[in-house]
């Protein structure tokens, strides 16, 4: 029997968010009414010509040049000829040959491996308006009328076209959320999966492990979420497993992803599939980057995911927290703030991603409708440290704290949670536990050192969980051993 | 004086602010004219008589309070029906757009709207500006004032007619492959196409995107340019407008040619030109030699190529920018079972047989497998024709050419001949394709008393340079006579 190697690459789809569409001066504004935000340009009225958007190359500029790409000097517009309602001029214009950047790579870390993924361009397109399908299934077959918005049409778009070398769905789903991120942090789009601001297709393919062959490959459309794409991609090795193991061949073609039924059916086959006839888009010149404009682009490049979770680790995050508060921004200021503070960075991290954002989720709210201010870290960590709170009582004042409560000095002396490290007060207690516990005394004098746990539990229980653990510890050691 | 209705615009120009007669008169001698040509020539589609009298209204109130300094101020216009003119029906001669009422102006329309002209209506084309005969409309053909049995050239024949007849002061066509100028050549009118990017094409219905270029129709090389300066200028909706100084087109018409050195192109002085019109041009350069200019043969080898390069580029632009016709958005819907269905029949049924043609041509030509062999090839002919420009532009200041092969030929002639047809441009194809001004300027009467149009050609921006050329060979031709039916129907 074979064993199967999958060949996995993406292609996605970003919307820009910028203050116009790519060709004309409409807003970019998806809550408006159907077909208001529309021109002669956008509608493909008769005579309109397109104007390239500044805004939108230097978002397309920043996506390819923190993608590691080479920018192309003079990049080429094209016009990619296909008939669709929906698309207005029945051609896009998009790219081709000098896309605006190349030869990029994008570094996957899963599971503590690197991998890089190579992005073979990144280029600047339209979207397309909005089809709405009038009728029982709400897809164009068996529609009663097709109803079309155009307030879609001509929004900024970039596509990200990665080389065929991801191997697996987790990777697949990896390299989504770091390009998501990376699209983020750049702020040149929300990267809505779910919205359609980001939408990815998948092209898989199979080989025999071992072979440097490609094998035929399908494309799997209409993911939309990261999950889906996991799941669409695994369901899709399956299939070409399947086939593949029965001696048949996998046909070429686009199949559309069905997240209720969890398959992927057939679209089109490449017989099908057309013949774009692109040729250079006549309407608008050569966009020309000249070496300022490059050095300007990198000189903004603003920190990308990777380094910050890099940073965060050298703060003293591990890489798991790291991760998390580099994928809450908010959180992630939060604990950088706290730790310049003077915060011990461990502690800050857990209760940031461990009760922070379970409160957060909780209560459906943002970190900036909570009473937590950077500086309570700073005082919640800094009492931890010193003995004053245990780190129950701990928990319990950021609860407090996160609810508008007060400082945590307030909270913990409000509530009486302020710990005894004092030892001559535990120390009454632990000789009444010892008292009380002679054959726990007994084992540990003769060597066996597993009753020290209970011991410690009785001196916390009778002191109310106020008596600093450790002193506890080490006067039970000391008594109990002396 | 006659008639209003034969003044120049100079002329026009210069009685209104003299309040010798009203901009109202002009537009009212304008329309006389018109209603007693129209039924003769069909160069109207539209006349737009409201907007017409407002238009002259609000230019006899600014000559009445003394802002009179706009050049077209009151001057009635005609502008091909592929210019979008809001609130004015455009239709490009298409059935596919019958009845389109634009929601906006085109750039030229807006800039002449600003500088006070007064918009008759909007002129006869062949559909989409496809056609060198103004036959292929589906409005019907307009026909040649010289003689109603021939065509006026094309496709801006409407707007040639209307000037050539007086129902109009000046008129504005789209160049494509020759499409001002050869109509211009065939009503005895001069016709000019600008540098690329020197008039905004924005709404301007695209035929060829690389190609077109919005040029004048008039009387005299002062008119036309008088016409032309009324529209240049950078324009931020079209990225490929040229935004730099314009060239002083009007200052430059009386420098005259001595020293000047101007070149013949020896591939168009033989085969396949009308020995009427090759003679015609042979004294005219005679002429200019006279004047002080310099003579000499230049070759633009290229030249037999770039007929059929253009119509391979051209087409293939078209294919694309027709794609938008399909029924969904505005003109005419008929309807199919599938939207597929009626976009094919909405398009099968609103195109008319030239424009299906090329636009069948032009998609073959991009197709994949033979994009190389069809596009790739005619854009490197393209790369050659600029070349051989540049390598004569290196000897000479500007060239010199027929305008047409032929003088007007009979309506019907080449309607079933489309080779033939497009031979009709084989002249003022090379300007299209490098993107080089040319214009052309009326020389002669054949012996059947049909016009001879002669081409000046010049570097890219060269206007000022062509300009004055055009000048000399205007006053060299002595050129005076006026269209037939003009002078025997209206004024006797
Ligand atoms: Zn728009």
């Amino acid at each position: 029997m074979t064993n199967w190697e999958a060949v996995i690459g993406i292609e996605t789809h970003v919307e820009l968010q910028t203050a116009t569409k790519m060709f004309c001066g409409c807003p970019v504004d998806f809550g408006d009414a159907p077909n208001t935000a529309v021109c002669p340009v956008c509608l493909a009225l008769p005579g309109a010509l397109p104007v390239a958007n500044e805004q939108a190359i230097e978002g397309i500029l920043s996506i390819a040049e923190a993608l590691d790409c080479t920018l192309t000097e003079t990049s080429l517009f094209y016009r990619k000829n296909y008939f669709y309602p929906d698309l207005p001029k029945n051609y896009q214009i998009s790219q081709f040959t000098f896309p605006v950047g190349v030869d990029g790579h994008l570094d996957l870390e899963v599971a503590g491996e690197t991998t890089r993924i190579g992005i073979t361009r990144v280029h600047m397109e339209e979207d397309t308006g909005k089809s709405l399908h009038q009728g029982e299934t709400g897809r164009i077959h068996g529609a009663a009328h097709t109803l079309l918005d155009f307030n879609r049409a001509g929004v900024p778009l970039v596509e990200v076209v990665t080389e065929p070398d991801i191997r697996s769905p987790q990777q697949a789903r990896a390299y989504g959320a770091e390009l998501q991120r990376i699209v983020r942090a750049l702020g040149v789009s929300d990267a809505k999966l779910e919205e359609g601001s980001m939408r990815f297709d998948a092209n898989v393919s199979l080989r025999p492990q071992g072979s440097d062959r490609l094998g035929i490959r399908a494309e799997v459309k209409n993911v939309n979420s990261l999950r889906s794409m996991q799941r669409a991609i695994a369901y899709e090795i399956d299939r070409q497993t399947e086939v593949l193991e029965e001696g048949g061949a996998v046909v070429q073609e686009t199949r559309h992803w069905n997240e209720e039924s969890g398959v992927t059916t057939s679209m089109r086959s490449k017989e099908e599939s057309e013949d774009y006839r692109y040729f250079q888009e006549p309407d608008l010149l050569p966009l020309y980057i000249d070496e300022a404009w490059r050095r300007r682009v990198r000189a903004r490049r603003p920190e990308l995911p990777a380094q910050k979770r890099a940073r965060y680790h050298d703060l003293g995050a591990d890489a798991q927290v790291a991760a998390l508060l580099v994928d809450s921004p908010d959180l992630g200021t939060l604990y950088e703030d706290a730790v310049v503070g003077g915060a011990d960075p461990r502690p800050v991290g857990i209760w940031l991603t461990g009760e922070v954002v379970a409160y957060l989720r909780r209560e459906g709210k943002a970190i900036g409708d909570t009473g937590l201010r950077s500086g309570d870290l700073v005082e919640l960590a800094a009492m931890t440290a010193e003995g004053d709170l245990s780190s129950t009582a701990a928990k319990e004042v950021l609860g407090a704290v996160l609810a508008g409560e007060g400082n945590p000095q307030a909270v913990a002396e409000a509530r009486d949670l302020l710990q005894i490290s004092d030892v001559s007060a535990i120390e009454n207690a632990v000789d009444e536990v010892l008292a009380a516990n002679a054959d726990a005394v007994e084992k540990i004098l003769g060597g066996d050192t597993k009753p020290v746990g209970f011991l410690v539990g009785q001196v916390m229980r009778a002191t109310g969980g106020r008596a600093d653990p450790k002193v506890v510890h080490e006067l039970i050691r000391t008594k109990a051993a002396g | 004086m006659s008639d209003l209705a034969d003044l120049t615009i100079h002329e026009a120009g210069a009685g209104l602010r003299a309040r010798n007669f009203t901009a109202t008169d002009l537009l009212d001698a304008t329309l006389r004219r018109a209603a007693v040509t129209e039924a003769h020539l069909h160069a109207y589609l539209t006349i737009d008589h409201d907007g017409a009298r407002a238009a002259a209204a609000t230019a006899d109130r600014s000559l009445a309070a003394g802002d009179d300094d706009r050049p077209l101020l009151g001057i009635p216009v005609a502008l091909k029906d592929n210019m979008v003119t809001r609130g004015v029906v455009t239709t490009a001669s298409s059935q596919i757009l019958a009845g389109w009422n634009p929601p906006y102006d085109g750039t030229a329309v807006a800039r002449l709207r600003e500088g006070g002209a007064v918009i008759v209506g909007k002129t006869n084309l062949d559909e989409f500006a496809m056609g060198s005969s103004t036959e292929n409309s589906a409005y019907g053909p307009t026909r040649n004032p010289w003689d109603t049995n021939t065509v006026p050239g094309g496709s801006s024949g409407g707007s040639a007619a209307a000037v050539a007849v007086g129902s109009a002061f000046g008129g504005y066509g789209s160049d494509t492959g020759g499409s001002v100028r050869q109509p211009a050549s065939l009503t005895g009118t001069v016709g000019v196409k600008p540098t690329y990017g020197l008039v905004s094409r924005y709404g301007l219905i695209a035929f060829a995107s690389s190609l077109d270029q919005i040029g004048p129709l008039a009387r005299t090389v002062a008119d036309a340019a008088t016409l032309l300066e009324g529209v240049a200028g950078w324009d931020r909706l079209d990225a490929t407008s040229y935004h730099g100084d314009l060239p002083d087109i009007s200052g430059s018409l009386e420098a005259g040619v001595e020293g000047l050195r101007i070149g013949v192109v020896s591939e168009l002085t033989g085969e396949g030109i009308d020995p009427e019109v090759l003679s015609a041009t042979r004294v005219v350069s005679d002429r200019l030699s006279d004047a002080g200019a310099a003579i000499t043969e230049v070759s633009l080898p290229s030249t037999e190529f770039a007929l059929s390069a253009y119509y391979l580029i051209a087409p293939a632009e078209a294919s694309a920018n027709l794609a938008r016709f399909d029924g969904v958005r505005y003109g005419l819907r008929v309807d199919g079972e599938t939207t597929e269905e009626m976009m094919a029949k909405t398009r099968a049924d609103g195109f008319g047989p030239e424009v299906t043609r090329r636009i069948l041509l032009g998609t073959y030509a991009l197709s994949a497998g033979y994009y190389d062999a069809f596009y790739g090839q005619a854009q490197r002919v393209r790369t050659l024709v600029r070349q051989d420009f540049a390598t004569a532009y290196e000897r000479v200041d500007v060239l010199v050419s027929p305008t047409s092969p032929t003088t007007a030929f009979e309506i019907g002639a080449k309607v079933s001949d489309p080779l033939a047809m497009y031979y009709s441009d084989v002249c003022t194809i090379p300007s299209n394709l490098s993107g080089d001004p040319a214009m052309s300027v009326p020389v002669a009467l054949d012996e059947g008393g049909l016009p001879i149009g002669f081409q000046v050609m010049a570097p890219a921006l060269g206007e000022e340079l062509m300009f004055r050329v055009a000048a000399e060979v205007e006053r060299a031709a002595e050129f005076t006579v006026r269209a037939r039916l003009a002078t025997s129907e209206v004024d006797a």
